[in-house]
């Protein structure tokens, strides 16, 4: 029996599915890491004005963050034009452009798993680290950080599989192009618009549930991992 | 030298105490669950800010409202022993122990690893991680990792609070080697008396808030506060005695004290060992004749120095060589006809006194 082999487009879809989802988690994961850790331990004037723009990608139309995406990060944005000025970086149509779509639609899934992690760490422990010398910033990194691991863990993983599964905003801001911005959701969606792509579009889903599988897979290891770290 | 002197409001509780620890001493905070002993250690050790006061260790001062003074938990050189340990369970016992000691400079510690490992029994243990550590290990850890800092005063939060009483007897002796061992002082937190007498030099006693009495363990014992803050309960004296001499046929041993000689149940405690004896008052009988015919052990000779009532009770101050202390119903001292002055006979039963009232404890420095 032939082992299944794929064909250069689907190679290259699930390519740029993987490293768009790569990117989105990896840029994104400092900030989230921030942002949770100030919705769980600081309390500012605003705080509830942030809490909601974190999690407004979650509740909104991932159409209209597509064309937000645009109109800030466009050729013309405002954000876009000083990105491109400053560091010479373009997202309008690219790969970065679908990279950022899924980090910004990941991202509220990713704070609220760090985040609640963050507000499990037993603040105890990190005054025991205070009382031996410890300052703020290696308390967070030594002791913080690593207690809320399992939540960070969860956080890239769900991330990850959001950024997997990125179709509205992705083609609203960066459209559909192959090689680019093509990543697995857009291709189905393609393939789904021409007659006799049901095969193709099939072939597609099964690489689709296989990839989650896996991601599912390397979690749970790596969550098993982290606890036997902490359980001795 | 350790000198506290603060004052904060926290909603409806006031605390304001006043005390000092000497070096190479362990000062004892005793007082009843709520006293507000462990806000005073915390504040002590920075983790809460007095409203004002002053906090001193030898020449460093770690607060000071007056002068502005507050330093950050880091800065103080303290060691903190938690009452639940608060190892880092992602540390093995290594990694605990060194956490502290990695981040002051060589030339400040004067604790080494090695000694530390070796005093507290540590060495199978290095390897592994806190889950898998039993409570007293926990402790034995969490007392190691926080001298390893060098610190300039140990506090202890009740630290055998969470133990059964075997791990409990297994701790103590640890504890009880480190001020002289280490040269550092200790202010120990605990609501135990068999704790306070066993370990503590200096005794401040805690009531609502309030430092109502500090001195010496013996003589805050017999002190009017002491009995106060258990609602005259606990009218005790402590006797500091030396083991005599055992008679194994009468399971009994025998100790001299300032006021002659007590039999007490047989102890496994060698000759010469120093102790200290708790009598509660209330196992005091007076006589006014020397008794014969009768099973009591103890008889010391003595006389009245001071008459108080509290409701039906009376508490009499006694000089047996030292000071006793009886506690006897008014109906009592009335038929007796006490006056102060008197010479009368103390009676003192050596089953009354269990092995919990009796200490090993050797004279601080």
């Amino acid at each position: 029996m032939p082992v299944p082999t794929l064909t250069a487009l689907e190679w290259e879809a699930l390519r740029l599915s993987l490293w768009v989802s790569f990117w989105a988690v990896a840029v994104s994961l400092p900030f989230g890491i921030f942002c949770a850790w100030l919705l769980a331990r600081r309390r500012f004037p605003g705080r509830t004005l942030v809490d909601g723009l974190i999690h407004l990608p979650l509740v909104l139309p991932p159409v209209v963050v597509g064309y937000a995406l645009l109109v800030l990060f466009g050729r013309r944005g405002v954000l876009g034009l000083l990105l491109h000025d400053l560091f010479g970086i373009t997202f309008a149509f690219t790969w970065k452009g679908a990279a950022l779509a899924s980090a910004v639609m990941s991202f509220p899934l990713m704070v609220r798993a760090i985040r609640l992690s963050l507000e499990n760490v037993d603040r105890g422990i990190e005054a025991a680290a205070a009382t031996l010398g410890a300052g703020p910033i290696r308390v967070f990194f030594t002791i913080t950080l690593p207690l809320a691991l399992p939540g960070v863990l969860a956080g890239v993983i769900l991330a990850f599989a959001r950024s997997l599964s990125e179709f509205g905003a992705t083609i609203t801001f960066v459209s559909n192009i192959p090689g680019e911005t093509r990543t697995l959701p857009l291709a189905l969606y393609a393939l789904t618009q021409v007659p006799g792509g049901e095969a193709a579009a099939f072939r597609l889903c099964l690489i689709s549930v296989a990839i989650a599988f896996v991601t599912l897979i390397v979690s749970e290891m790596l969550a098993r991992r982290i606890d036997l770290r902490l359980k001795g | 030298m350790i000198e506290v002197s603060i004052a904060k409001r926290q909603g409806d509780f006031d605390l304001s105490v006043a005390f000092a620890g000497e070096d190479g001493l362990v000062t004892a905070l005793f007082g009843p669950s709520g006293s507000g002993k462990t806000s005073v250690i915390s504040m002590v050790a920075g983790l809460s800010r007095p409203d004002r006061g002053l906090i001193r260790v030898g020449e460093r001062v770690l607060f000071d409202s007056s002068a502005g003074i507050d330093l950050a938990p880091p800065q103080r050189r303290i060691g903190y022993v938690f009452q639940e340990g608060r190892l880092f369970p992602h540390y093995t016992v290594r990694g605990n122990l060194s956490y502290g000691m990695t981040l002051i400079p060589a030339a400040d510690r004067f604790v080494r690893f090695d000694e530390v490992v070796e005093v507290l029994g540590l060495e199978r243990l290095l390897d592994r991680r806190p889950a898998r550590l039993s409570g007293g290990e926990k402790q034995r850890v969490a007392i190691g990792r926080a001298l390893l800092t060098s610190p300039t005063v140990l506090l202890m939060d009740e630290p055998l609070a969470s133990l059964d009483s075997a791990r409990k007897d297994e701790l103590l002796p640890f504890i009880a080697l480190l001020p002289s061992r280490f040269r550092v002082p200790i202010l120990y937190v605990s609501h135990a008396i068999d704790e306070v007498l066993r370990l503590a030099d200096r005794l401040v006693l805690m009531d609502q808030g309030r430092s109502i009495a500090s001195g010496p363990v013996e003589a805050v014992m017999a002190g009017p506060a002491f009995s106060k803050s258990s609602n005259g309960r606990d009218v005790v004296t402590v006797l500091v005695a030396r083991v005599f001499g055992h008679d194994a046929e009468g399971g009994v041993s025998v100790l001299s004290f300032a006021g002659g000689q007590i039999k007490v149940p047989r102890l496994p405690a060698p000759v010469g060992r120093h102790l200290r004896v708790r009598i509660d008052a209330g196992d005091v009988i007076l006589s006014l004749e020397r008794p014969s015919g009768l099973s009591v052990q103890n008889v010391f000779p003595g006389r009245v120095l001071s008459l108080r009532q509290t409701g039906g009770l009376v508490d009499v101050g006694l000089d047996v060589g030292c000071a006793l202390t009886a506690q006897i119903s008014a109906r009592a001292a009335v038929d007796l006809g006490l006056a102060v002055g008197m010479s009368l006979f103390a009676l003192v039963k050596s089953a009354a006194i269990s092995r919990s009232d009796i200490a090993e404890h050797e004279p601080g420095a």
